[in-house]
Formats: C-alpha cells, structure tokens, sequence
C-alpha cells in the first residue's frame, strides 16, 4: 500500500513536471552497481529534476573501465566506481574537474571525506560510500581473531574453513598488511615475500570468494573470512554469532566514489544527480539499506541507533577510518600484481 | 529459380550470421593480441609479439598445461562412462531406447549454471552428500569435496557427459549385428569380440565425444570458477581475468588465439579420424 502510494504520487509529480518543464528535460546515462542505491533512486530523481536519466549496471570497477576506456568516456554521464579507478579516470583526462557550486550537497560530507588522499578537495570524484577490509567470522565456532596471521595461517581446525577476496588488490593487501607493507606497496622483492605467503595460505582455503563468503559463514562452510565490512553486515544480518574485526595490523580504506565523465553531454543534469545523491535523506538511504558507511555528516547523524547496534562496524567514526591506508592506484605495476595473482592462483 | 543455386541462396542468412557474428568480431581479437597495453587497460596501436611469447612464459603456459589435463581426464572419463551407456542402450529392446536417450539428454534442458550449482550443494562441506553419511551414522570428519580439482572434473564429466553417450550412440546402433554374430560362430568369446570387432568399428564415435568433451572443457571457465572455487584457474579463466578484472585485452586475445588454434587443430584431427574410419568402411565393403 505504502510503495503504491509512494509509486503513484512519483507519477503525478513526473507527469506534472513533465508538462511543467518540458524544454530542460535531458537524458542521463548512470551507470552503477546493482543493488548499490535506492530502487527508485531513479524514478524519484526524475521525478524530482524533471530529467530522464537511466541506470545502467556493471558488476565490477574492471568491467565499467574497459568500456569508459575504449569509448573516451562517450555514452556515459555519471559512473559509480571505486577510488583508485577514479584517479585513473582523471589521469586519462576522462574526469570532469568538479564545479563545487553546483553540489551544493557537497556541504553534507564528513570533513575527513573532502580530504582523501586519492583526491584532496573533491576536484574529481565525489565520496559515495567507504569503510574498511578486514576478518567476518562465526564467534560461536572460533575465537576472535587478532592478526591477518589467523586468516593466512590458520589453527588447525579452522584450516580449510577460509575464504579470501579474489579481486587483486584485496588478495594481496591481506599479505602486505601482514608483512608490514603498505597495501599499495610495488618493489618486487617485497612483493615476492606477499606472494609466498599467500601461496601458503592458499593451501589452508576453502575457496576465493568475492559475492558469497557471508554465506558461506551463515551455513557454517567457512568460519572465518576476508571480508568488506559491508558485506559482513549481511552475514550478521541473518546470523547475530558472526561479528567483523580488524586486525591488529589494520585494514585498507576503501572508497567507492562518483565521478562526472568529461564527455558528458548532460552535465547540468549529471551535476543535480550527483547533488540529488548527496542530499542527506538520499544517501541515509544507502547507509541504512545497503549496510555500508557513506562519507556524509547529514546522513550519518540520522541513522538509527539500533542499527548501529546491530551492525557496530557502522559506528566506526571517520577518524577511525583514516587511520588505515587508502588503496592508491599503482598505475604500471597493476599488471606485476595481476601476474602474481595468477601466480598465486596457479599454484598447488 | 535454377536448382544449383538454391543451396547458395538457402544458406547465405545463416553464412552472413555467422560472418558477421563470429567470424568478424574474431578476427578483431584476434588482431588485438598483436598489439601493446595501454598503462592503464586500453590499447597503444604499436604492433609487437610480446603477449605470444607472454603465452608460453612458464607460468602461463603450465595453466595450459594444467588446463588439457583436466580436459583430458574429463573427456577420458566421460568417454567410459558414455561408451556404457551408449552400449546399454543400444542393447537395449529398440522400443526402449528412445526414452532412453531421452533421459540422457534431459539434463540439457535446464541451465548449464543451475546444473554446476546443484554441485556445490551435493558437495559443500554442510551439504546433501556429507549430511546423508551422517545420517547414516557416519561420525568423523570429511574431506573437503567442493573447491578441489576433482570437484571441477566431476562437474566437467556431468555437464559433457551426454555428447558422449549420444555420439557413441550412433556408431553402436548402426553396427550391422551380422558382423559380431559372425565373430561369434567362428569362435569368438564375447569379450575378444567386442575388443577386435565392435569397439574399433566405433572408435570414430568415441574420437568425435572425446574431441568435444575435451574442447568444451578446456575453455570452461564457469565449472573451475564455481567448483574449483577460485583456487584453481583453467585458461579460460585467465582469458576471463584478462578481458574482465586485468583489462589486459592484448594478452587475452593472444591467449584466446592459442586456445582457438588448439580447438581448431583437434577438431580437424578428429575430422580426419572419422574421414578415415568410413573410407575404411567403404574399401571392406567393396572388398
């Protein structure tokens, strides 16, 4: 009833608008991760705007790149991706310089949010959602964990009961961090002891998991896993005995940003849609329904408290966040750490 | 209309769709291996062999070893169990075989993804298989089945299975009964029989199932990705991280164009076989 009603009062606003203002409708293509805002996000913005943007998806930062690349960034106005791909979209000239005037939302964002080292001052890429990469674990089957060390080299009976992320940068951070390395660390002879580790590691794992590690922990197939915060949530979402830790030696930061394309032939309207996002009610709805930290003060603040109880690593406050080091993008050596993932992959 | 040259005009939509559709968008991949990376994903229009010699660099080239050796066994495999089955049926009162077959290829009717997964719920560690033993009073602790090479061969023999029993299928059937019925009034026992005379008059059947069990493994990357759990890369994985997560499309195109020169040389081999096998049919009956 409430979702009809909501539905039908969009549609008379729509039309209402549509007659209204007829001559700045424009089209906008965004493209984001499925599931990674409101359903109606769209529907309302257009509402809203009086535009006709479009969601389109990808599943992964890889796959939205090679197409952003090999089109010059031509079809898109507005994408989702995370911060290292952000700095490649500026290094390659795609991004638009950011005109803070006409994100008037940009005032919502933690103070911390408007000073990532990936890009100080917001001149590319605005803060969408951030949070951390550590340990997702059942508390009622191990005992907590304090190190990287208890994932990569685990006791023997939580050995073949572990999962880590598959992605790249994630994999190896696991063994960086342990190691005491930066997780954007390059030099080979370091990156060599990383692999090692995670050669060994590899063969204490159940699986490489990226999309179903909490659920592997919910039927109880792992016991410990690496894991975004976000996604733990919805481990503990469905099981209150699995808990998120970071380990002693720290996590990486993780920031998933919005950046305009250049290209855009709609920057007005990609303008107000990014603007539309940051609105404090707008993106309270992804902190609360997607269970992942967003980079906004307005939002945050309105939370309810009970969620942060049952989810505590939505709790955690900026300051806390930028204590870990943000993944950077490595530009050459991304290709050194696809080998050694293969290598890692590919070894018994 | 003439005659000759209905064939033409019959077959040009599906020759345009396959040129168009397949032929062309290959050859522009297979263009891209002889190009340089981009630093960031796109592609520098220099030309260079680095990414062919990047293929047989040892770390890549033994994942495609590993890969024909998992293609291997499983086309082995599903050669065993499929020339059964395919012998089973064929045996079989004629009325019956029909159903028969058909249930053979029942499995093709749902999706080859809901099949991979059923795996991963037989197999996992709380899974059908494991809660069934302990249902049955089993008490210690299993090895893990899911995530493991085998697991990944088990998958491939299931999935491909069915190319086998119907390729081998045909050959059994049209065996002319006279022939072993010869072998056996001579004195024959039933084993020599079936050793010297039915099973190389079908070795052209299980050529073309264990050509096709083995081609479709070898590129296979949804049953390593799901059943080997990550840990275990076939080449069509790594030609999947190239194009999706490394965006090094160059080095998947040169991966991709050995892969196809691969498939292409076997297919070719196994033409040849059956080439042989029937004009070898044809020299006894003349003879």
């Amino acid at each position: 009833m409430l979702r009809l009603s909501i539905r039908s009062s969009a549609c008379a606003v729509a039309v209402f608008t549509a007659f209204a203002a007829p001559t700045f409708a424009e089209s906008l293509t965004v493209s984001n991760w499925d599931g990674y805002m409101a359903a109606d996000a769209m529907d309302s913005f257009n509402a809203a705007s009086g535009n006709e943007a479009e969601l389109v998806l990808h599943a992964t930062n890889e796959e939205i790149m090679g197409k952003l690349i090999a089109s010059k960034g031509i079809g898109y106005d507005v994408v989702f991706v995370s911060s290292p791909f952000a700095e490649v979209l500026n290094n390659l000239g795609l991004a638009e310089t950011l005109d803070h005037a006409k994100i008037p939302n940009i005032a919502n964002l933690f103070n911390e949010a408007t000073l990532l080292p990936h890009d100080p001052g917001n001149t590319f890429s605005l803060p969408y959602a951030w949070g951390t990469t550590g340990l997702c674990y059942r508390s009622d089957l191990v005992d907590e964990p304090t190190s990287w060390g208890d994932l990569l080299m685990p006791a023997g009976d939580v050995s073949g009961k572990t999962t880590m992320l598959a992605t790249d940068r994630w994999l190896l951070a696991a063994g960086q961090l342990q190691l005491g390395y930066s997780v954007n660390e390059t030099d080979p002879a370091k990156m060599a002891k990383v692999r090692d580790l995670l050669i060994e590691a590899k063969k204490t794992l159940l699986a490489y998991d990226d999309t179903t590690f909490y659920a592997k922990l919910v039927s109880g197939e792992a016991e410990l896993v690496q894991a975004w915060d976000g996604w733990c949530n919805y481990g503990i979402g469905e099981n209150a005995d699995i808990k998120y830790t970071i380990p002693a030696e720290g996590s990486d930061l993780w920031v998933d940003t919005m950046v305009i394309l250049k290209a855009s032939e709609h920057k007005e309207a990609a303008y107000d849609f990014v603007n539309y996002i940051l609105d404090a009610k707008n993106h309270r709805w992804a902190a609360e329904n997607i269970l992942y930290k967003v980079p906004n003060k307005a939002a945050m603040d309105g939370v309810d408290a009970g969620l942060i109880e049952a989810f505590p690593n939505m709790g955690m406050s900026p300051v806390e966040m930028l204590k870990f080091e943000q993944l950077r993008d490595v530009g050459a050596a991304q290709r050194d750490y696809s080998r050694l993932v293969s290598e890692i992959k590919a070894s018994n | 209309m003439s005659s000759d040259r209905r064939p033409l005009i019959l077959m040009s939509p599906a020759i345009l769709w396959l040129f168009a559709l397949m032929v062309v968008p290959c050859a522009l991949i297979l263009v891209l291996a002889f190009f340089r990376r981009g630093i960031y994903g796109g592609i520098e229009y220099i030309w260079t062999l680095e990414n062919l010699r990047l293929v047989f660099d040892p770390l890549y080239f033994n994942i495609f070893l590993k890969s024909a050796s998992v293609a291997g066994l499983s086309a082995g495999i599903a050669c065993v169990l499929g020339y059964a089955a395919a012998y089973a049926i064929a045996t079989m009162p004629r009325r019956n075989q029909p159903l028969l077959l058909f249930f053979a290829v029942l499995p093709f009717w749902s999706n080859y993804l809901v099949r991979t997964y059923a795996w991963i719920v037989l197999l996992n560690r709380e899974g059908l298989i494991v809660n069934l033993a302990r249902w049955l009073g089993y008490q210690g602790e299993l090895p893990s089945m899911l995530y493991t090479e085998e697991a990944v061969v088990i998958g491939l023999v299931y999935n491909y299975l069915p190319f086998v029993i119907l390729s081998c299928y045909a050959p059994l059937l049209r065996l002319n009964p006279e022939i072993t019925e010869a072998s056996r009034d001579l004195g024959a026992s039933a084993w020599t029989t079936f050793r010297r005379i039915t099973l190389p008059m079908t070795v052209p059947g299980i050529a073309t199932g264990f050509v096709f069990v083995f081609v479709l493994s070898i590129g296979n990357f949804v049953t390593p990705a799901l059943l080997g759990g990550g840990q275990f890369q076939m080449i069509g994985n790594l030609v999947y991280a190239q194009f999706l997560t490394a965006n090094d499309w160059p080095f998947g195109a040169a991966l991709s164009m050995v892969l196809i020169a691969v498939m292409l040389g076997l297919l070719m081999a196994q033409a040849v076989v059956a080439e042989r096998a029937s004009g070898l049919k044809k020299g006894q009956g003349n003879g």
